[in-house]
């Protein structure tokens, strides 16, 4: 039995969906026996946690300050071990044009982009080549903030007169954005969780079939019943294999620890798996994607979320 | 799971969702999960400056008057305590005549339905009149908390424009004989003609008539919603819709949230005796009766006959906010903005450049520690994109000037922004503007407020 610190909340914009996942884990936690202490991350967290004095965190935090980095960093400094991926993985996790860089150097797919910061356009006149990128993209175009998760800010340009408002949308959330190749296809989700020995494992891959919209978005994310999930899904021997290759790659790429989930693409046209990007903390709610590719492969939530801590206790052993 | 482990808790694992995913009901589908709820719970943080709410401001109340009323109903303990009529007790409905009369209203005891606030009546007209698909119209935009309620039932809400003079009588007629080509019949249509929530405006005595001689003419009911109408801060009274049908196709919805608190959870349907007779028993499966507690203490705070005053001194609160508010817009605000004016109620609407996405705009504004409700939520069809609500009953002078000067400075910078990604181009209607939008969507000219505020 070990003493854990559960991280939940915080001022990201999606403190919602952290609460859920937190609430989750802790329940999960005490059924397994363990000490768990819930900490709404706020400004007295160095001060909790030197209170509360786990033997481990679990960061079920997601977005900015949880995911990025920062939270990491804190747990570090005060030497409190943590769950999940280190502060250079994170960093390199929740901004997407850094980790889209990174795929695209290591030989790994990723939709063609350009990305752009407020200064660009304000100090450098970077509006001049949108329409160079314009064409280089092919409508729809999709813009994303970098750095932020669960779909929200991300906008579809179908025509060159939509980007700029979509990259005002964009700006709200994050002062850097991407403007992206859209491909029409299948959602599929790669979640990688290490074994026992420290090896990650692809669990079966999730593909999510939306009811009504056009999209994967925040509201089809996280309302039970709204969204059908296949999984395993239905894409053949030959492409599981190679999106669960994909997805280790991906894991290794971006130096992932403990667990993550890739998110990918079959491109309905080339028959091609594409990567969209990596989470370093999936979300683990009633309706996410971790949890559910983990149950496929016979590991209940509870079993998920004590592996998850042995690893975290083992590496800080180590 | 397991039930015979008394040690553990048996919470659901994912699978156990799962199943419950399945029996879930069909109409659960029509109540979803949002970015923009998950946003609004970020504005209840405390150094959030929050033009969001709608709440009326309770601070004032009168504290040796609570604690008489709350003595008086020390007395009446056992009453208190007990289970009441589901139609609402007798002492309550005579304070509903008395407030009703106060906006010239006339109504008879049997035609009176004591509910759990407002609320519930939107929920019992839907629950009694509304099957899966049937048509509801209602004002596009419509008050954000009656959209949960009308997808929970199933509800087809079709939405009519309003302007400076309320609902769009000629759209309604429009709509009407469009429904009745294909044979539809709207169950009802819901407004707020009053200070409408969330549009601010006020509709004109002769679209109201017109309004009444429409549902005569057609058998049609209206569902009338009048929270604020005795809050009015400027300009006649207008007659209530009620009034001028006689209580024959109107269904009244009054409040004691806004003259007295939310806090007592008691409104009031006021209808003709058939309808409430279905009412009730509508409400019997839902709550058996109102609290008998809040009932109690309502009936006391009436008795001593000063909730006239009360009011009184509310309106003279709300309307240096509301002024607060508008000078606040017009300081602020970039020009390419437009807002409407309220001669009450709580609330005013705040249009943006249709290149803005309010609903983006919330989570740069949070960062800015100020919050609105994004326009989308008052339409059901993905409509009011660049509209905001503002509220300014909540929020002291001093935190709307301050709220309004933060949300104007995002405002300004994306207006910007957007002209520099424009590069000079004169900003063309974005693909996000339906082809018939420029009617729908509420406008009044900004010229017009200003020119009130320097009267």
């Amino acid at each position: 039995m070990s003493r854990v610190a559960v991280l939940k909340g915080g001022r990201s914009l999606e403190r919602q969906v952290s609460l859920r996942s937190g609430a989750r884990v802790q329940d999960a936690l005490q059924r397994l026996g363990h000490d768990a202490v819930d900490i709404d991350v706020g400004v007295d967290l160095v001060e909790r946690l030197r209170a509360a004095a786990p033997d481990v965190a679990f960061v079920a935090l997601h977005g900015r300050d949880g995911e990025d980095g920062t939270v990491q960093e804190l747990l570090e400094l005060i030497g409190v071990p943590y769950t999940g991926s280190g502060i250079s993985s994170c960093i390199r996790c929740m901004d997407k044009v850094l980790s889209k860089h990174e795929l695209r150097d290591a030989g790994i797919p990723t939709p063609d982009f350009y990305a752009f910061t407020q200064t660009a356009f304000r100090e450098l006149g970077a509006a001049q080549a949108l329409p160079a990128i314009e064409e280089r993209l092919d409508f729809p175009i999709v813009v994303k903030p970098a750095g932020q998760g669960s779909a929200l800010g991300i906008k579809f340009a179908s025509t060159a007169q939509d980007v700029p408002a979509a990259l005002v949308s964009a700006f709200s959330y994050d002062d850097k954005v991407l403007l992206e190749r859209h491909i029409t296809g299948t959602d599929l989700a790669v979640s990688v969780l290490e074994g026992p020995d420290g090896a990650p494992e692809a669990l079966p891959v999730v593909e999510a079939v939306p009811h009504d919209e056009e999209f994967y978005d925040f509201e089809a994310r996280y309302t039970i019943g709204r969204t059908d999930f296949a999984c395993p899904a239905r894409i053949g021997d030959a492409l599981t294999d190679r999106a669960q290759s994909l997805a280790l790659a991906v894991f290794d790429v971006l130096g992932c620890a403990g667990f993550a989930r890739v998110d990918l693409m079959l491109d309905r046209r080339s028959g091609e798996l594409t990567v969209l990007e990596a989470n370093a903390i999936p979300g683990l709610t009633e309706t996410s994607l971790l949890p559910q590719a983990a149950e496929a492969a016979g590991i209940d939530f509870d079993a998920l979320i004590g592996r998850i801590v042995d690893q975290a206790l083992a590496r800080a052993a180590a | 799971m397991t039930i015979d482990d008394g040690s553990r808790s048996p919470r659901s694992t994912s699978r156990d969702l799962e199943r419950y995913a399945g029996l879930f009901a069909q109409r659960t589908r029509g109540m979803k999960s949002s970015a923009m709820r998950d946003l609004m719970a970020i504005t209840e943080r405390p150094d959030v400056i929050t033009l969001a709410g709608g709440l009326p401001d309770t601070t004032a109340f009168p504290i040796d008057q609570f604690r008489q009323v709350a003595g008086e109903l020390t007395g009446q303990a056992a009453r208190a305590l007990q289970y009441g009529p589901t139609e609402g007790m007798a002492v309550v409905r005579d304070c509903i005549v008395e407030v009703m009369a106060a906006e010239e209203m006339r109504v008879d005891h049997d035609e009176l339905l004591i509910t759990t606030g407002g609320q519930q009546v939107i929920d019992l007209m839907c629950k009694t009149f509304v099957d899966p698909g049937d048509v509801i119209v209602a004002e596009a935009p419509t008050y954000p908390g009656a959209v949960p309620t009308f997808g929970a039932y199933e509800a087809d809400v079709v939405q009519i424009a309003m302007d400076a003079d309320g609902m769009r009588i000629d759209e309604l007629e429009e709509m009407l004989d469009r429904l009745d080509a294909e044979g539809r019949r709207p169950k009802f249509v819901y407004t707020i003609p009053s200070f409408q929530n969330p549009g601010g405006v006020t509709m004109s005595l002769e679209r109201r008539r017109r309004l009444v001689r429409i549902a005569h003419d057609r058998e049609l009911l209206v569902l009338e919603d009048n929270p604020y109408g005795l809050l009015r801060y400027e300009g006649d009274p207008v007659p209530t819709l009620q009034r001028l049908d006689g209580g024959n196709y109107v269904v009244y919805l009054g409040t004691f949230s806004k003259i007295l608190s939310p806090g007592v959870r008691l409104g009031w349907a006021a209808a003709p005796a058939p309808i409430i007779a279905k009412m009730n028993l509508g409400k019997q499966g839902a709550d058996l009766c109102s609290s008998s507690m809040s009932q109690l203490f309502v009936a006391a705070y009436f008795a001593h006959g000063r909730w006239r005053e009360y009011v009184r001194t509310q309106i003279e609160v709300y309307r240096r906010r509301r002024d607060a508010l508008l000078d606040a817009l017009a300081d602020h605000f970039p020009r390419e903005a437009e807002w409407t004016y309220p001669q009450g109620g709580l609330f005013v609407w705040a249009t943006l450049p249709d290149y803005l996405d309010t609903t983006d705009l919330l989570a740069r504004a949070l960062s800015e520690k100020v919050a609105f409700v994004p326009g989308r939520a008052a339409y059901l069809d993905g409509r009011g994109g660049s509209s905001m609500r503002l509220n300014f009953s909540g929020v002291t002078e001093d935190d709307i000037r301050e709220g309004v000067r933060r949300i104007g400075k995002v405002v300004r910078e994306q207006v910007a922004l957007y002209g520099t990604l424009t590069d000079g181009v004169p900003a063309a209607p974005t693909a996000r503007r339906t082809p018939d939008a420029p009617s729908n969507v509420l406008r009044l000219p900004e010229r017009e407020g200003r020119a009130r505020r320097a009267e």
